[in-house]
């Protein structure tokens, strides 16, 4: 299904493979240089594995310093570079082609330094999402952005792509939990930005490189924001007669002042696929859950809770389920967690990621629903509600290439529903390659032309990541 | 600042033609909101200011999807009154400076991105760049450009919210502006101790912030200070907690229980606690004396070492936010404000930014009244500036120190 268009790879470059090998072996110690056909294969894609590409090598830096003599050597060598963490990306953020040299970080895994009286910690840019918070979990402590993939993203992927997840209702997603960065620039220059300090002057390069997608500089060690972890948190589960009730009680429960730590929603046919597979006791005979949880001592939870539950039972709720016990919440968690796994094992599906305004959700679940249908798939919605983040996933069969056309020419509609429902593209997982070409469908070319001269500043030879992000056309012009 | 005529452009494309035709002609422009800030930064010279007082009003708010779009030049009062009506609030409780400045005028929205102001919620809620979700502007070769959104989680593409943020309306002129708003956090108390030196506070803020109570203000105010706060019994340390009124007696309790060895303790009461929080985020202790005045941004165990380092050099008085992260630091006058004593303090303890964010316009040409940056950061930032105006007619010279030449 190659729909996505590909540059062609620069026959200079690639003919000088062996050449450019030889020279970055002479810049970083031999095993952190893969070059080897069959070692390559792995880092030929991420997540977004419907596309693949062999890069001409990869390189696992250990430093800082190996990472700056790599992007030195490639700048001058007119090599373009895909930074990678764990290549989780959903959206083929780190898909590399055949013309350029993957620097992944993921043997960048130290924890350096946790400082608990600054509320700080940290880490080089290999070290996973979820190690943060372990790390820190016994003294009370946690790093609160949690994509799904937080057991094996890297804090550096994160950065990349301004990660959230399900608890950013509360407390934001990377992007307001990153205090400092040091980067190596395009040219192989190291820089700082901010630190422990919480605000600093001059421009924020800070905020604009977390979600740049690889294409400022490439992170190499990061110091985040830790929070004092709550005394108790606690899920409850309803179900509804429709989806359109559910996303209007989602509204109220915000409009009434309530912010709970987070609010996911299933339709029937992510219910019916969550359940099979985790056996968390989920309601079968409702169209749509909401699983809300609160933070806490017991006394706050118990008081949220009570108005949270009045303002679902005013939506006829059919089914109230509390947990009892750590136990039972993790029962109601498993089931959501495992949500994609377990899409997986059902279908091939693909995986939207569009953020639309509170008040529009019933609106854009109804005609998700009618644009799949039009199509001939199945559709399952299972997403973060509070922060109107959604993640309709699109069930085909990967096998038919009629269906997986169609699978993306529903997805592309269904971004575009989401856009003119004044909402965005993408709420967590980015463009990559993915969303590039739609671009243009929530931005104008002035837009884009703007963010495309800020980037030329860190990047004027075009050599980060290219062809990401920007739709290829403008991407090609300004490239040059 | 020289008084000159002010343009105030009533719609963005007349604003975009104005900004065309200044690029054009090489004019260069003041950017201005309601003028409250316009003594903030280095002094420099423009041939026309241009203000976006006369683009107000809000264009979107719907209270349960918590995000209000307004025009840059709408009042901040104006902002504030319609969110309080619906139960809500700028959760990052930006601070009104005109006390600080000395400016008379109205505090506009855009103003408020532009500079990037925050206050004492900032340690629990995060800055104004972290609640502004997306911009309008107008860039420097007079084209209208839209970055961000109108939702709580957006990735698509470069964030140039968070540059506009704390730009100082250098890069572009910003036309319309959206926030993330929160629900108001119900009523609240601040448990004050009395007593503690400014190393006992940042130790007993340390371990507060270190409890899940959900603190949400930490101020140190020295025993001067605090009297001006309506404070008496020495020096105060003050913990904010915010919520329903039952759970903040048990979090109060909870609060005491953590931080033994804390010298004597008292209550506020809701009162007597919003008003100390609006005097500790308005800067007021330091408010209309004109004497230089620093904000100091450092890692929040290190504030009370530099202000112990420069209050041993020079005099003055300083005080606290953020845990100690928030260092206002005013220095008596005919010290030219001390720049290389604030800044080597800055640097001796582990870093961080210091502004100069009051003094007489001679003071201010001679010295770098933001934080000095290193080279390629310095460099880079000229070019990301360059991406945006490229005839450098907006604010021209007021990010960048020129060494003190007389600006041309």
């Amino acid at each position: 299904m190659d729909k996505i268009r590909f540059l062609e790879p620069r026959a200079d470059i690639v003919a000088r493979r062996e050449e450019i090998r030889t020279g970055l072996a002479n810049v970083v110690p031999a095993d952190c240089l893969v070059t080897d056909e069959r070692e390559l294969v792995p880092f030929e894609t991420d997540a977004f594995t419907a596309y693949r590409r062999v890069p001409l090598a990869v390189v696992l830096p250990e430093t800082t310093e190996q990472v700056a003599a790599v992007m030195k050597y490639c700048t001058d060598n007119g090599v373009p570079v895909v930074p990678r963490g764990a290549g989780t990306s959903l959206a083929g953020g780190a898909i590399p082609q055949e013309d350029a040299v993957v620097i992944g970080v993921s043997r960048m895994s130290c924890i350096l330094e946790v400082d608990y009286e600054n509320r700080t910690a940290r880490v080089q840019a290999g070290v996973t999402n979820l190690r943060i918070s372990d790390e820190v979990s016994a003294d009370g402590f946690f790093y609160a952005p949690d994509p799904s993939s937080q057991l094996a993203c890297t804090i550096g992927g994160n950065i990349g792509m301004n990660s959230g997840g399900a608890h950013c209702l509360k407390y934001g997603v990377t992007t307001n939990n990153l205090l400092g960065v040091t980067m190596v620039l395009q040219d192989g220059t190291v820089i700082e930005l901010g630190g422990k300090a919480l605000d600093a002057e001059g421009y924020d390069l800070l905020g604009l490189v977390c979600g740049s997608e690889g294409q400022l500089g490439i992170v190499t060690e990061a110091t985040v924001r830790l929070i004092a972890k709550p005394e108790g948190a606690r899920p409850v589960l309803f179900g509804f007669d429709s989806s359109e009730v559910a996303g209007a009680c989602v509204a109220d429960i915000i409009g009434a002042g309530i912010i709970p730590v987070a609010i996911e929603f299933m339709d029937k046919p992510a219910i019916d696929i969550c359940e099979a597979f985790a056996h968390a006791g989920y309601p079968m005979d409702v169209e749509a859950l909401l699983i809300v949880e609160v933070e806490g001592s017991e006394d706050e939870m118990d008081a949220m809770l009570s108005r949270i539950i009045a303002i679902a039972r005013k939506h006829n709720v059919k089914r109230v389920r509390e947990s009892q016990s750590a136990i039972e919440a993790a029962q109601i968690w498993k089931g959501r967690k495992s949500a994609f796994g377990a899409t997986g094992r059902v279908a091939d599906y693909i995986c939207m990621d569009g953020t639309v305004p509170l008040g529009q959700l019933s609106h854009v679940l109804r005609e998700t629903a009618n644009i799949v249908e039009k199509y001939g798939l199945r559709v399952a919605n299972v997403f973060h509600a509070g922060d109107g983040n959604m993640h309709p996933l699109i069930l085909y069969n990967v096998n038919d290439p009629e269906e997986a056309e169609k699978a993306e020419a529903a997805g592309a509609e269904i971004l575009k529903l989401c856009v003119d429902a004044g909402g965005c593209l993408t709420g967590e997982h980015g463009v990559g390659i993915e969303k590039r070409d739609l671009m243009l469908h929530q931005f104008t070319e002035t837009d884009l032309n703007q963010q495309m001269a800020v980037r030329a500043a860190f990047d004027p030879g075009w050599l980060l990541n290219p062809s990401k992000v920007f739709p290829l056309d403008l991407d090609m012009r300004k490239a040059g | 600042m020289a008084d000159r005529e002010i343009i105030a452009p009533a719609s963005e494309a007349e604003a975009a033609d104005i900004i065309r035709e200044a690029a054009a002609s090489g004019t260069t422009l003041e950017i201005a909101g309601g003028g409250t800030k316009r003594g903030i930064g280095q002094p420099f010279e423009a041939d026309r200011t241009l203000s976006s007082a006369a683009l107000s009003g809000i264009t979107e708010y719907n209270p349960a999807e918590l995000v209000l779009t307004a025009r840059a030049g709408t009042p901040v009062a104006e902002i504030e009154a319609a969110l309080g009506e619906n139960g809500q609030m700028l959760a990052f409780e930006p601070g009104d400076w005109r006390g600080l400045t000395g400016m008379d005028g109205t505090p506009t929205v855009g103003a408020l991105a532009a500079a990037n102001i925050s206050g004492p919620r900032r340690i629990s809620a995060g800055a104004a760049r972290d609640a502004l979700l997306g911009v309008r502007f107008v860039n420097g070769r007079g084209e209208i450009v839209k970055n961000g959104g109108k939702v709580m989680k957006n990735v698509t593409g470069l964030d140039l919210v968070k540059l506009m943020a704390g730009s100082w309306g250098t890069l572009g002129f910003l036309t319309e502006v959206s926030f993330k708003v929160l629900p108001r956090t119900g009523t609240e108390e601040t448990l004050v101790i009395h007593g503690a030196t400014d190393g006992e506070a940042a130790n007993l803020m340390a371990a507060a912030l270190g409890t899940s109570t959900e603190v949400s203000g930490a101020a140190h105010l020295p025993e001067g200070v605090a009297k001006r706060v309506g404070l008496d019994g020495g020096a105060a340390t003050l913990l904010r907690l915010e919520g329903f009124a039952e759970s903040i007696a048990v979090r109060l309790d909870r609060l005491r229980a953590a931080l033994p060895g804390a010298p004597g303790t008292s209550v506020l009461d809701e009162a007597r606690s919003r008003s100390a929080w609006k005097r500790v985020r308005d800067v007021e202790p330091f408010a209309g004396t004109g004497r230089p005045l620093w904000k100091v941004s450092v890692a929040p165990m290190a504030g009370h070492d530099v202000a112990a380092m420069v209050l041993r050099e020079v005099q003055g008085e300083a005080f606290f936010d953020w845990q100690g992260g928030l260092v206002w630091l005013q220095l008596d006058d005919g010290n030219d404000a001390a720049p290389a004593i604030v800044r080597e303090a800055v640097a001796k303890c582990g870093g961080g930014h210091a502004t100069l964010v009051r003094a007489p316009e001679a003071v201010r040409a001679s010295v770098p009244v933001f934080q000095p940056q290193p080279v390629p950061v310095a460099a880079l930032s000229e070019r990301v500036r360059a991406a945006l105006d490229p005839a450098g007619i907006f604010n021209p010279g007021r990010m960048v120190w020129n060494g003190g030449r007389k600006a041309a």
